[in-house]
């Protein structure tokens, strides 16, 4: 048998362009996640104003200011890393990449903080009304998306001090830091309908 | 039969490959361990048609319990435990699963790939799918916390709320059951998001999104589908779990929570997953009609467009599960013109088979006839679908075995005769070997035959009146004689499928030899060797048209010349 | 293989059709044993089966139109001859002829769905007459409660209805609530069925125009014994419904005879879930048993009520209705006696 391919090749093979699989991986996880979130926002939103007792939002709730803008300036400074990865500034990287990792634990501790403060001191729990039910199920949902995203964040900073992070791998971490914004871009979200619509 | 050394080509490495005699624990490891996408569709449908037969034997026990009238062969608590079951193991472990069994095994060698873009996201979301499935099964043992007989859900496959809360279902039996379509959840979104990413960007070259066989198209938007109706889903279980764990109110109607919403959220899940599973009902018969036909497939922009706009549809026509659920007029309304519409694109599709049958000249092989049976069965589904869809009639028909007799004429006439259709068709290329003809026949006139006994019969006892779930009738309904038929059908529905299992393995043994082409076909897969290299292709194809092995058997007519 | 092989069969499934669709259909107006749909006696129900009809026949023209066709391309254009290998023409597709099939079925679609939405709104919207009886149905797991708010009176599992006719319209409202889990009020005969959900009131009528008996049941699963959670519409004449209500009104019958079962409703568990108007019981948990000689069944519809099935029903009502939420009391021979007696005065 000769290895002639199936059919002749008619087209230059060079103008033969595929989608990166990651990245249509990853908008495919995007647009799924964006239904779970979808159905619980919707629930949250529904449920605004229907819990038969107390605690109100209006009463317990604080506008999380400071943790917002921490996890909202994170994507910027990751579109810097990434930027940097292009030019191959590995340190530049580096450096802007822990400051995501670091935005993104300070917003999780500030959630923390929040959580806390709501139970112990205003004594709202999941199981008190409909509102903390879903508050605690949305909030949290975004808040474990947010501790997926820093366990990704940190192997890639561990990778990047060990020295193994080159610029043949802007294409992964680009993908991850898409993943990193779609977690900024849904906390609009989960803000605007918590703690502005749900207030 | 084509020659069977034709299509081979450059395609494949004819060395002989090395046989070494394993262990049995050296051949568990290798298939538990495997990332191969054959190997990984390979259980993907071992996993569905032990499904199907433990689905199968339950719904045969629950067809003895409804023959006659006030029977107690089955206790009620057990009858409402088996359907649950019977329900929930046909939709999520044996429909799926035979979903991403054939399009694991197939759309790489039909897109001339080597594997797919995710090998070991293919075994964990595989793996997944199986431990969820266990998990499920797991309740008949550990539903009350392992002592006693058991515990499985019994609050059938849709599950509505507030029947589900701690108060009216107390045990773990709910528990399992929302655990494990989490879990299989999970699974399905790995896999569907493996197929879109394979689809997308593993194409050989030259195979442009319009010259993607069907299948592979069909598989794209099925999976493209699930991403936004799988979620839903685990969301709302997710929800449920969180009610019934740590006190929550999403769906306690005594705390200010909505019983409706939970019906929305499942059934926005619930309708599109009917379109999920007869999504590869189609794709096969998008393969098999055209091939024993000896036409291309007609109208194939049309085809695509038609798929692409049913699962667009069918995200908007959810609550037509819900019209007795006391929505206004209006939202009722809404629902019926959404769901009708699902019509034009349906009908745009049995046209178009019909268009590729007309003027061919069809060869009536097993597949065939089983491909041949879906067509008239899937008219006679959607036709009973346009009935269900005028909501007026529906609140007669709802919940009636009107209703379980349309989607079963979907789900059995419709989806398992493609599939079977399907093993058929793909049987000689992952074994090598032919499944008897002989034996086809049997299985295909004796699994017709009952279907249309047992089916066609219960579009009736819907319309005298008699509800779906109820274990247990009185005589004076005068529901029993009808009931007995049904029964009697389902028991040869029972037989035909034991005649299907063995002729899978007695075919695997002493099957005539197949060949790397036995049926004459046009996509890629039919080019390697059956069964196919762990690599699938040596050198990585190149293709012009949709039907790349036609362009190659008929040089003086190749299909490039029309596109 | 030969001609036949698709005749046979369809020929036995044309006449089976006719059969079975003769079976659905009543002759006979009023009340039937067997609920079909195709035998209304009340207006929703016999609007839905004129549209039925209707629809039935489109689907059914469809479906001799693409059945034939399909036939006909099986028939005709079978591979004859095995010996002749050569390809039929290849035809890929023509714009003209599918246009024309998404034309078509667009039409039909909007035929249907005119049609339907009329029927929609003339029965959901459907202006209530000042003339109209109303009803709270209250959904239990396995049983019905009837209240008569106007009327004050409570009953369980059959429920009464005045004869309406056309010169003396005399309908039925029903305002569905559940007190657990979700039902599902379906009488065939007289509607469509109409979802009993516990935070959700819901509003459904009918008109019955037969007097008589009429059977249907919850059409949601709802738990253990949602199989045995009958429904029976009496379709009273307008005098046996004033004397059903007169009598209904009346507190629970005092026989000093069985005053010893009496005692025993009283001291034991009892009266936590029933009532019986006129005495200290006033649960709310099981049926109202001010009147329940005046029902013609015990358990939900699934037993007929007499002396021998009420004794069996206190002493065990699992041996009748299994998952029944009734417990049983334990009583001895003499106590179940005693109280049977005394049941078995409420008329």
């Amino acid at each position: 048998m000769s290895a002639t391919t199936i059919v002749p090749n008619a087209a230059p093979a060079d103008e033969w362009h595929l989608p990166s699989r990651g990245r249509v991986a990853m908008f495919s996880l995007i647009i799924g996640e964006s239904a779970i979130f979808t159905i619980f926002v919707v629930a949250y939103i529904f449920y605004i104003g229907k819990s038969l007792y107390g605690p109100t939002p209006k009463q317990v709730l604080e506008i999380p200011v400071f943790g917002t803008i921490c996890l909202l300036s994170s994507s910027f400074v990751i579109w810097l890393a990434e930027r940097a990865l292009e030019r191959n500034k590995i340190k530049l990287f580096g450096a802007f990449w822990a400051l995501t990792l670091a935005l993104g634990v300070i917003f999780l501790i500030d959630t923390g903080f929040e959580w806390h403060t709501l139970i112990y001191e205003k004594g709202l729990t999941i199981s008190t009304n409909l509102f903390g039910t879903t508050f605690y199920s949305l909030v949290g949902l975004h808040a474990t998306h947010v501790l997926f995203g820093i366990i990704g964040l940190s192997t890639v900073l561990i990778f990047t001090l060990l020295g193994k992070v080159r610029e043949e791998h802007c294409e992964r971490i680009q993908v991850l830091a898409l993943y990193w914004h779609f977690v900024d871009a849904v906390w609009v979200v989960v803000f605007t309908v918590v703690y502005i619509l749900g207030r | 039969m084509a020659d069977q050394t034709f299509p081979i080509g450059g395609t494949l490495d004819l060395t002989p490959p090395r046989v070494a005699k394993k262990t049995f624990l050296e051949w568990m490891h290798e298939w538990v361990t495997t990332v191969d996408h054959k190997r990984i569709g390979l259980l993907y449908i071992w996993f569905s048609i032990i499904f199907l037969l433990v689905g199968g034997a339950e719904a045969l026990a629950l067809r003895i319990q409804l023959a006659t009238p006030d029977s107690h062969f089955l206790s009620p608590d057990t009858y409402n435990r088996l359907f649950t079951m019977h329900g929930t193991t046909m939709v999520f472990l044996m429909g799926m699963p035979f979903l991403f069994g054939f399009a694991n095994y197939i759309v790489p060698l039909q897109i001339g790939a080597r594997d797919m873009a995710f090998p070991r996201l293919n075994a964990f979301s595989f793996w997944l799918t199986a431990f969820g499935g266990a998990m499920l099964y797991y309740s008949f043992i550990g539903g009350s916390g392992l002592y006693g007989v058991g515990n499985a859900p019994d609050v059938t496959w849709w599950a509505y709320a507030p029947l589900t809360s701690r108060a009216f279902s107390p045990g773990h039996g709910v528990d399992y059951w929302a655990l494990s379509l989490i879990v299989t959840g999970i699974g399905t979104l790995g896999g569907a998001i493996n197929i879109i990413a394979t689809v997308l960007g593993m194409r050989c070259k030259g195979m442009t999104l319009l010259r993607m066989p069907l299948f592979a198209w069909l598989m794209l938007v099925v999976s493209g589908l699930l991403l936004i109706t799988i979620t839903p889903l685990t969301a709302a279980q997710v929800m449920l779990t969180i009610d019934r764990y740590l006190g929550g109110h999403f769906f306690d109607t005594q705390a200010g929570g909505s019983a409706v919403v939970w019906m929305h959220f499942f059934w926005i899940f619930g309708h599109p997953e009917v379109y999920v599973l007869v999504f590869p009902a189609f794709a096969i018969a998008n393969e098999v009609i055209p091939v024993f036909s000896r036409k291309p497939i007609f109208g194939y922009p049309a085809m695509v467009a038609a798929s692409v706009g049913i699962a667009f549809i069918s995200l908007g026509v959810w609550a037509h599960h819900m019209f007795t659920v006391g929505m206004t007029s209006v939202d009722n309304t809404f629902f019926v013109l959404s769901t009708e519409l699902v019509g034009v694109p349906t009908g745009i599709k049995i046209f178009n088979w019909l268009a590729t049958m007309w003027g061919g000249k069809i060869r009536f092989k097993v597949p065939m006839l089983f491909l041949t049976a879906f067509l008239f069965q899937f008219l006679i589904a959607g036709l009973t679908g346009i009935i269900l869809s005028i909501a007026p009639f529906d609140w007669q028909l709802h919940n009636s075995y009107f209703v379980i007799a349309h989607f079963h004429y979907m789900l059995v006439g419709a989806i398992v005769f493609a599939i079977f259709g399907g093993f058929y068709y793909w049987y000689p290329k992952v074994t090598g070997r032919m499944m008897s003809e002989k034996l086809g026949h049997w299985h295909f006139w004796l699994f017709l035959i009952g279907f249309h006994v047992t089916f066609d019969t219960m579009h009736f006892v819907g319309l005298m009146g008699m509800p779906r779930s109820i274990y247990n009738y009185d005589p004076s309904r005068g529901w029993g004689h009808l009931n007995m038929i049904i029964s009697l059908g389902g028991a040869v529905q029972g037989i035909a499928v034991l005649i299907f299992a063995f002729n899978l393995i007695w075919s695997y043994y002493k099957g005539k030899e197949a060949g790397n082409d036995p049926w004459d076909a046009w996509t890629l897969e039919w080019s390697t060797s059956s069964p196919p290299p762990v690599y699938n292709y040596a050198v990585e194809p190149e293709v012009r048209s949709r039907r790349p092995l036609w362009d190659l058997k008929h040089p003086e007519d190749p299909d490039w010349s029309y596109e | 293989m030969n001609r036949e092989w698709l005749r046979a069969p369809r020929r036995a499934a044309i006449a089976t059709l006719s059969l079975l669709l003769f079976s659905c259909r009543a002759f006979a107006a009023g009340p039937q044993a067997t609920p079909s749909i195709f035998a209304p006696a009340s207006t929703p129900a016999t609007d839905i089966s004129h549209l039925a009809y209707f629809v039935l026949s489109v689907v059914a023209g469809i479906f001799i139109v693409v059945g034939g066709l399909l036939t006909y391309v099986v028939i005709r254009y079978r591979d004859r001859d095995a010996k002749d290998r050569r390809e039929p023409a290849q035809i890929y597709g023509s714009n003209q002829i599918e246009l024309a099939w998404t034309v078509i079925p667009i039409l039909i679609v909007v035929v249907l769905f005119l049609t339907t939405a009329r029927m929609i709104f003339a029965i959901q919207d459907a202006p209530k007459p000042p003339s109209a009886l109303n009803v709270t149905v209250v959904g239990h797991q396995f049983w019905w409660e009837f209240r008569y708010p106007k009327l004050g009176i409570v009953t369980a599992n059959e429920l009464h209805v005045p004869l309406s006719s056309d010169k003396d319209p005399r309908p039925t409202y029903l305002k569905l609530l559940s007190a657990d889990v979700v039902h599902s009020f379906w009488v065939p005969q007289l509607a469509g069925k109409t979802d009993v959900i516990p935070n959700h009131s819901n509003l459904t009528w009918i008109d019955p125009k037969h007097p008589g008996l009429y059977v249907g049941q919850c059409a949601q699963f709802c738990g253990v014994q949602h199989a045995k959670m009958l429904l029976r519409v009496y379709v009273d004449t307008p005098e046996q419904f004033a004397a059903w209500v007169k009598n209904e009104q009346k507190p629970g019958v005092q026989d000093p005879s069985v005053a010893a079962g009496r005692r025993i409703f009283e001291t034991e568990a009892c009266m936590n879930c029933h009532t019986i108007r006129g005495t200290a019981a006033t649960g709310r948990f099981g049926p109202d048993l001010t009147h329940l000689m005046s029902r013609d069944t015990i358990a939900s519809g699934a037993v007929p009520l007499n002396r021998q099935t009420l004794r069996q029903w206190i002493e065990e009502p699992d041996s009748m209705k299994p998952g029944v939420l009734m417990p049983a009391m334990k009583l001895n021979d003499q106590q179940l006696d005693e109280l049977t007696d005394y049941l078995m005065t409420l008329k």
